[in-house]
């Protein structure tokens, strides 16, 4: 059962992943930002296997609530015509291509050889009360720092989105 | 065969190479910042693996840094797209080649 | 005997799931929950369209719905026979899967939410301990939806609709999720059951603990509402679909079956706000009175939401419609500061509980009150004399 989930969600999340940068049927952002969407709630059914339901939920609050329809909303905003049929450069598909392989084969050959596999059997629950006794003592001056962090990043979209006065 | 830290691990691999990929290759601001977006997703995927293995909850803290400081991120970023639109009336990266607004 | 009615439901499936082989039970419970639910708020929602129609032609000074069955009841019925018979019309430029796949958006995730609900005392399909969180996140896909729906019609008045509504649904979903929060921090917990379980008891064997009767309670409920209002798009807050200004917005270019499929989801969404709201202010399904505990949890709780339905529909047939520079305003310049302030007030009121002299209790009330009311009229008096507030001038109507 749980299996079966996992590839079952795997799968969704690397093949609209997949879509999110190479869809071959649209160019347009938004049908990247719609399979972006498909991958994040892919990611939160993971969450889920992983016990992570405070994050899962998160997950989906944060990015799928907030972020994605950020991205919809500037896509509403603009009025972006699909990439106007530009053909990709090969350069960049090329060197693209092989950086990325290389990378993944990097990254995959790390994985072989460190032992990770053997990191015994899964135990930790991600109960929402362990998670926020974490957070709030072990982990309260990056928590607070997070916090004036948004409060940068809000000052600073107000002042870069303020149109200049003549 | 069951699923373990491995499994979760190469899925975090695929979709961080297809984010890279993305970033790379696409040439819309717009979807160069969602390929971001999965890249940090694929961090965040192995991160919550690696708690739930490694039996350390402080991953999955790392996690919600990782959320939070992203909605900032995305925010400030588009704020740019949007403003950077409203000067050269394009979102493509290949019409931004000139240092001068 | 009034045990078991009280646990009539809960029963119920119990016995039922026992009837079938122990390898169908895993989802068999799970799917009588569902169908459950699914009924129960289908039911809810013909009989609210009904009400809605009778409690406006009141309201309006007409009789409303009265021809089909006798006083109108069955008209619930033709509306949807209407509904599914009329022509599904897809607009030739739309882009007809996301046209397709937008109003089981906007269904699904609401319908998601329910299963966090407590209806009654153990009548919950799913106890989560970040249920709270569930929902709020689950609700965040009727925003998907809109857009979906605004953006795939290619039409530039569902476009506008559709924008309007994203961001009015941002913008709210602040105050409502921060009014919320100021309970979380009371109560210690996010699941809802263990929500309406700190709202047990009565104070001097009489007045119930809802956390309504407490100063931050009552301004977190009328801000709630306030936002629960603007989320679901109902009057005053149905800017998305005025229909005088952009003819009902992201819904242009929907009929038939879709339309009502949009119809359901925005009346789901009214009921899943409105009973959460119960849930974390109202006591769930507590009763309000001791001596009537016998009567079964679940009426109370199904009271508590006709109670609420008729509260929205009478604001529908009061309230005059906002502009947008209003609501925007009024979300992030009122409400939110408020809402942040009685977060403040709620956490003195935690920390003041340990508070035992004699009256402590009345001392407690007047000074997370006298907070509440200071920001509110220092907040309204900056609002109406800030330039370019205050009493309107007409330049032409005059």
């Amino acid at each position: 059962m749980e299996t079966l989930c996992f590839y079952l969600f795997a799968a969704l999340a690397v093949v609209c992943g997949f879509l999110v940068v190479a869809n071959p049927f649209s160019r347009n952002p938004v049908a990247s930002a719609m399979f972006l969407v498909l991958t994040i709630a892919a990611l939160a059914g993971l969450f889920v296997l992983l016990h992570a339901f405070f994050l899962a939920a998160v997950q989906i609050l944060v990015y799928a609530g907030a972020v994605m329809v950020l991205f919809l909303f500037v896509i509403m905003l603009l009025d972006l015509k699909e990439e106007e049929r530009r053909s990709w450069r090969k350069f960049g598909l090329v060197g693209g291509g092989v950086a990325v392989a290389l990378i993944a084969l990097l990254m995959y050959a790390a994985l072989r050889q460190s032992p990770l596999g053997a990191a015994g059997e899964p135990r930790v629950e991600g109960s929402t009360a362990a998670l926020g006794e974490l957070l709030f003592r072990q982990y309260l001056l990056p928590f607070e720092l997070v916090g004036v962090l948004l409060l940068v990043g809000m000052v600073g979209v107000i002042w870069l989105s303020k149109r200049a006065v003549p | 065969m069951s699923v373990g830290l491995t499994h979760y691990l190469v899925v975090s691999l695929l979709l961080f190479c297809l984010g890279l990929f993305g970033v790379l290759v696409r040439r819309n601001l717009l979807v160069m910042f969602m390929s971001l977006e999965l890249m940090l997703n694929a961090a965040n995927l192995a991160l919550v693996a690696f708690a739930r293995y490694h039996h350390n909850l402080s991953g999955q803290i790392m996690v919600f840094f990782i959320i939070t400081v992203a909605a900032a991120e995305v925010a400030v970023g588009l704020a740019l797209i949007v403003a950077l639109y409203r000067q050269r009336r394009t979102a493509h990266v290949e019409d931004l080649a000139s240092l001068r607004l | 005997m009034m045990e078991t009615l009280d646990q009539l439901f809960v029963l119920l499936k119990r016995w039922v799931v026992g009837e079938f082989p122990a390898a169908w039970r895993l989802w068999l419970s799970p799917l009588i929950d569902a169908g459950a639910i699914i009924g129960v708020f289908a039911g809810l929602f013909a009989v609210t369209t009904l009400l809605e129609r009778k409690g406006l032609g009141r309201l309006q000074n007409r009789m409303g719905p009265n021809r089909v069955g006798p006083f109108g009841v069955l008209q619930p019925l033709a509306d949807g026979l209407k509904m599914l018979t009329k022509e599904d019309i897809v607009p030739r430029a739309a882009d007809r899967v996301v046209h397709f796949l937008a109003p089981i958006a906007m269904v699904t995730p609401i319908l998601l939410a329910y299963a966090v609900l407590p209806f009654g005392r153990n009548l919950v399909a799913v106890d989560f301990d970040a249920g709270l969180l569930f929902f709020f996140a689950v609700g965040a896909g009727t925003e998907l939806a809109v857009f979906m729906a605004g953006w795939s019609s290619r039409n530039k008045y569902s476009l506008l609709g559709a924008m309007r509504g994203i961001a009015q649904m941002i913008s709210y979903e602040v105050p409502l999720v921060l009014s919320a929060v100021a309970v979380v921090l009371v109560a210690g917990s996010l699941s809802l059951p263990s929500i309406v379980d700190s709202q047990a008891g009565y104070h001097w064997g009489w007045l119930a603990r809802w956390h309504v009767f407490t100063p931050w309670g009552l301004a977190g409920f009328i801000l709630f509402l306030i936002a629960a209002t603007a989320e679901s798009n109902r009057s005053p807050f149905d800017l998305p679909e005025g229909e005088s200004e952009i003819i009902a917005g992201h819904l242009i270019e929907y009929s038939g079956f879709k339309y009502a499929l949009f119809f359901l989801g925005e009346y789901l969404g009214l009921f899943a706000v409105s009973a959460l709201g119960i849930t974390l202010f109202l006591g769930g399904w507590q009763a309000p009175v001791p001596f009537l505990a016998w009567v079964p949890s679940y009426l109370w709780f199904g009271a508590k939401l006709l109670g609420c339905i008729a509260l929205f529909i009478w604001l529908r047939g009061t309230m005059p419609r906002l502009r947008t520079d209003q609501l925007m305003n009024f979300a992030w310049k009122f409400m939110l500061p408020l809402v942040l302030v009685n977060l403040v007030v709620a956490a003195l009121w935690h920390g003041t509980a340990a508070w035992g002299f004699f009256g402590a209790g009345a001392t407690r009330w007047l000074l997370g009150g006298a907070v509440l009311w200071l920001t509110y009229s220092a907040l309204s008096h900056a609002l109406f004399t800030a330039p370019g507030r205050g009493p309107r001038t007409y330049r032409y109507a005059d």
